[in-house]
């Protein structure tokens, strides 16, 4: 292999992909390498098919909130107290469970226990993910699962999240990420993570039927959540900036009320909602839709219930502000924090030419040659260095909790960005003098306890072909032993960047 | 090759930390003056905080969040404010003359996104990404240079101190550390390299200076507060220090999170106090968001992103016991955009007036180093 060639596989291996491992050929034709994947890839692989599912998840959440009714409904019976109607609020909504001690512990043991269950679930999820990246045939197409649920960023913070988290990009962003984007934003806005995550399944139309039910009394606590609505536009189709206004979004949070997931929501919402079908499957609830035509982004949607917001979603996810805010995300995700603007124009188009049909974009990327630019133009986060940590050495199972901790350690707990922007692709975020330290701390640590005789010089060699230093390999080279040169390879600056 | 069939990288794997979640970043400079800016990410609600409660439209339009005020829970300040009842220690610094509260304040940026909202008020200009470099950065320019190595202790470093001064980061982190050894060589691989080799070096400089702090891991505030404090002890500590926190963004079910998030605020100020003993005397916190919540409750009991908010000045050097105010009114029509708290105070000008004070720095010469896109903004006197 000549050397631009094999410069290329070195580009193609760890810039594209997710890093080499252990006895991998590098690419003979880069290019066709990446594209080959586009077929090669498996949305269900035997990790993912193991993991918890969003039926399952949710059933749990299904049964800590049939927990609290009933526990509720108990209480209030002791207490002589009359049931409540149909319509009346839940009391774990109200003031009552401040004052109410037996309520408090109840609902306190039934958070603790239902915490533990989607700590569980997140853990395996987590340890799935990492799985099933250690054996793929299709590491660029994992990348871009990756990116895609950074895109759709739902943060386990919330109870109602910590479980779901990962069910959101198995279930969801995994069968779509060949696909149409306007099927993956469908899927993902319509999954329970989601709707939990940015308050939607609490939306409630003022003028739907039961927000005109309650509008009468003093103590209303149904109304509009806008919070999902605005993200939306915000960060998951148009982008900050491109146009929409205020009224916009609140007429697009409208369209959307009544959208809702079955059986794992609190309060009226939920009630509303019901138990009908399976927990967490999504729901059109009628009766907490706001009625009426929508005008967003001067159309009018004059559709009846659930066609509007999809009709709205129809229209958003084939927008020229959303065609050039994905790809200038793709962009940046590949050639560099500041991207190319000629990049981002070439991604542009192919989304609106193919109607954001996803392959025809990656295909895009890979012809580009501003994708190719020699040397490493981007620093890998904390998953990313994981990742072709583990790759890199071999591994053949991980255990969650073990990839849960070092993730936390590393800053970058995953699926836990903190907010619904997800976590920053730019170098200033994850070069920091602590977050490198913690890179070598966790790079000696792992590298103690691999066994066998792994010569590090003939494994960099393969890893980074024809792109490792002679700095590097001379550090490596002079280690006073294979686990301290398996160390220093981990921390290379030709393993930190991609 | 692995000596287990599972790759266990070690037993304390980290748990999920909920709400209250700090994180750190310190910076030097040469002054006995000590000075502390604490963000609320998310946009926390200034009415929640620091209660109009003398507002005629008051208790009507914030509905179940007004009841936090009733009784004698919440903090009485004046006819017109109370402190949220989460803020007792808040409440005795303010009679003790050593905390001042803005409300109705903002930085320029008036649309609702927190990233946009939160750049603006870290890198000090007038428009999202308009600036590369944050206003905290600049101000270490402005103060005695000679000793002005600075130091960060967050696993990165916020915008707010990003630019041309230098400035490590620190936070305690859970595991071994890598031997003496190890971290010789990893100098030698970066000597060549211009991005690590810098790095590199502010990562073992705050090693050797930090110790044994990561014993607390930082992980409630209390813990972060002392651990600010002691870094900024030393002779050669910190003086310049940003603290993370975040958890603000309470769309839903506000009444239980607020308070808990302000009684989070309340000890990690506590803990800073007692933390730096004498040095408090020379000490000024402030406490800032991006931007404010609505004004009406929502329906799902929370609130909003909107636009004014309340800001605060702790500190014995702070010539506190008031509070900075032009109220607008929570009447229907004195809403910004019919929504939101209007603003009446520039947030620009309250951080640079407070940091000249503190500095005894030219108030004009202040302004336009730190926020020079503002550069006709009245300065406030006599804020320390």
């Amino acid at each position: 292999m000549g050397k631009v060639a094999a410069m290329e596989a070195s580009i193609a291996l760890n810039r594209f992909a997710l890093g080499g491992r252990p006895g991998d050929a590098p690419p003979e034709n880069p290019k066709r390498w990446l594209i080959d994947q586009l077929d090669a890839y498996q949305p269900r692989p035997p990790a993912i098919a193991a993991a918890p599912t969003t039926t399952a998840v949710a059933q749990g959440l299904a049964d800590y909130f049939q927990e609290l009714r009933q526990g509720r409904m108990q209480l209030r019976q002791a207490g002589g107290m009359q049931a409540p109607s149909a319509s009346m609020q839940p009391a774990v909504m109200t003031g009552q469970r401040q004052r109410n001690p037996a309520m408090r512990s109840l609902r306190m043991e039934t958070a603790r226990e239902t915490r533990a269950d989607g700590r569980a679930h997140y853990v395996d999820a987590v340890g799935a993910r990492m799985e099933a990246v250690m054996r793929t045939p299709a590491p660029f197409v994992e990348r871009l699962v990756h990116f895609w649920a950074n895109h759709f960023a739902v943060s386990a913070d919330k109870l109602t999240v910590v479980g779901l988290a990962g069910t959101m990009e198995f279930d969801a962003i995994r069968p779509h990420v060949l696909g149409k984007f306007a099927d993956m934003l469908m899927a993902v806005e319509r999954h329970p993570a989601m709707l939990l995550y940015l308050d939607q399944a609490q939306s409630v139309g003022p003028n739907s039927p039961l927000g005109q039910q309650v509008s009468g009394r003093s103590n209303r606590r149904v109304g509009l959540n806008e919070n999902l609505a605005r993200e939306i536009l915000e960060l998951h189709t148009m982008g900050v900036g491109s146009g929409y206004t205020q009224a916009d979004v609140t007429e697009f949070a409208r369209a959307m009320t009544g959208w809702t997931a079955a059986g794992i929501g609190n309060g009226q919402a939920a009630r509303v909602a019901g138990t009908r079908g399976e927990p967490g499957t999504f729901v059109f609830a009628p009766r907490l839709h706001e009625p009426g035509a929508r005008t967003i982004l001067g159309k009018i949607y004059d559709q009846q219930g659930v066609a509007q917001a999809n009709a709205v979603l129809a229209d958003l996810a084939t927008h020229p502000a959303t065609a050039k805010n994905i790809a200038t995300k793709l962009a940046r995700h590949f050639s560099g924090d500041a991207p190319p603007a000629p990049l981002v124009a070439k991604l542009e188009r192919a989304f609106l030419s193919s109607g954001g049909d996803l392959p025809t974009v990656y295909r895009a990327l890979i012809d580009a040659p501003e994708a190719w630019a020699a040397g490493a133009p981007k620093f890998k986060t904390p998953w990313e260095w994981s990742v072709s940590t583990m790759r890199a050495l071999g591994a053949q199972s991980v255990d969650g909790q073990a990839m849960t901790g070092l993730l936390n350690q590393l800053g970058q707990p995953v699926w836990r960005p903190g907010s619904p922007a997800g976590y920053d692709d730019i170098a200033a975020s994850w070069a920091g003098p602590d977050a490198l330290m913690r890179r070598v701390q966790a790079a000696e640590r792992i590298a103690s306890q691999i066994r066998g005789d792994v010569d590090p010089r003939a494994r960099a060699a393969q890893l980074f072909p024809a792109a490792l230093s002679d700095t590097t390999a001379q550090a490596i080279a002079r280690a006073e032993s294979p686990a301290q040169g398996l160390a220093l390879m981990l921390v290379s600056p030709e393993m930190l960047r991609r | 090759m692995f000596d287990r069939r599972k790759f266990i990288i070690g037993g304390a794997a980290g748990a999920l930390s909920l709400g209250f979640a700090p994180r750190m970043a310190f910076a030097q400079a040469a002054t006995n003056k000590r000075f502390v800016f604490i963000i609320q990410r998310g946009a926390a609600d200034g009415l929640s905080t620091l209660a109009p409660v003398g507002d005629p439209a008051f208790a009507g339009i914030r509905g179940a969040l007004a009841e936090d005020f009733v009784g004698g829970a919440a903090h009485r300040i004046d006819a017109m404010f109370a402190l949220h009842p989460s803020l007792g220690g808040l409440a005795k610094l303010y009679q003790a003359k050593q905390a001042l509260f803005a409300h109705a304040i903002a930085s320029p940026y008036r649309d609702r996104s927190h990233f946009d909202g939160q750049n603006v008020l870290e890198s000090g200009g007038a428009r999202a990404y308009a600036r590369k470099d944050g206003w905290m950065n600049r101000m270490l320019g402005l103060l005695p240079s000679e000793n002005a190595r600075a130091i960060a202790v967050a696993a990165t470093v916020p915008m707010a101190l990003r630019g041309e001064r230098e400035v490590a980061s620190y936070a305690p982190s859970n595991l071994p550390d890598a031997s003496d050894d190890l971290l010789q060589r990893v100098a030698t691989l970066y000597a060549g390299d211009a991005q690590l080799h810098g790095i590199w070096e502010q990562a073992t400089a705050t090693r050797l200076l930090a110790g044994d702090l990561a014993a607390d891991n930082g992980r409630n505030a209390a813990a972060t507060g002392a651990l600010a404090a002691r870094l900024m002890m030393p002779a050669n500590g910190a003086r310049i220090a940003m603290i993370e926190t975040g958890g603000w963004d309470t769309h839903a079910g506000q009444r239980a999170r607020i308070g808990a998030q302000l009684r989070g605020l309340d000890a990690m100020v506590g803990a800073l106090q007692s933390g730096l003993g004498d040095a408090w005397g020379q000490t000024m916190v402030l406490v800032a968001t991006e931007f404010g919540r609505t004004v009406a409750v929502n329906g799902t009991g929370g609130t909003d992103h909107g636009t004014g908010a309340s800001a605060m000045l702790i500190g014995g050097g702070v010539k506190g016991g008031r509070i900075l105010s032009d109220w607008p009114g929570l009447a229907q029509a004195a809403l910004y955009e019919g929504r939101d708290l209007k603003p009446t105070l520039g947030l620009d000008a309250f951080i640079s007036s407070a940091v000249a004070a503190h500095f005894g720095l030219d108030p004009a010469r202040a302004m336009t180093a730190l926020f020079p896109d503002s550069p006709d903004a009245q300065a406030i006197e006599g804020l320390a």
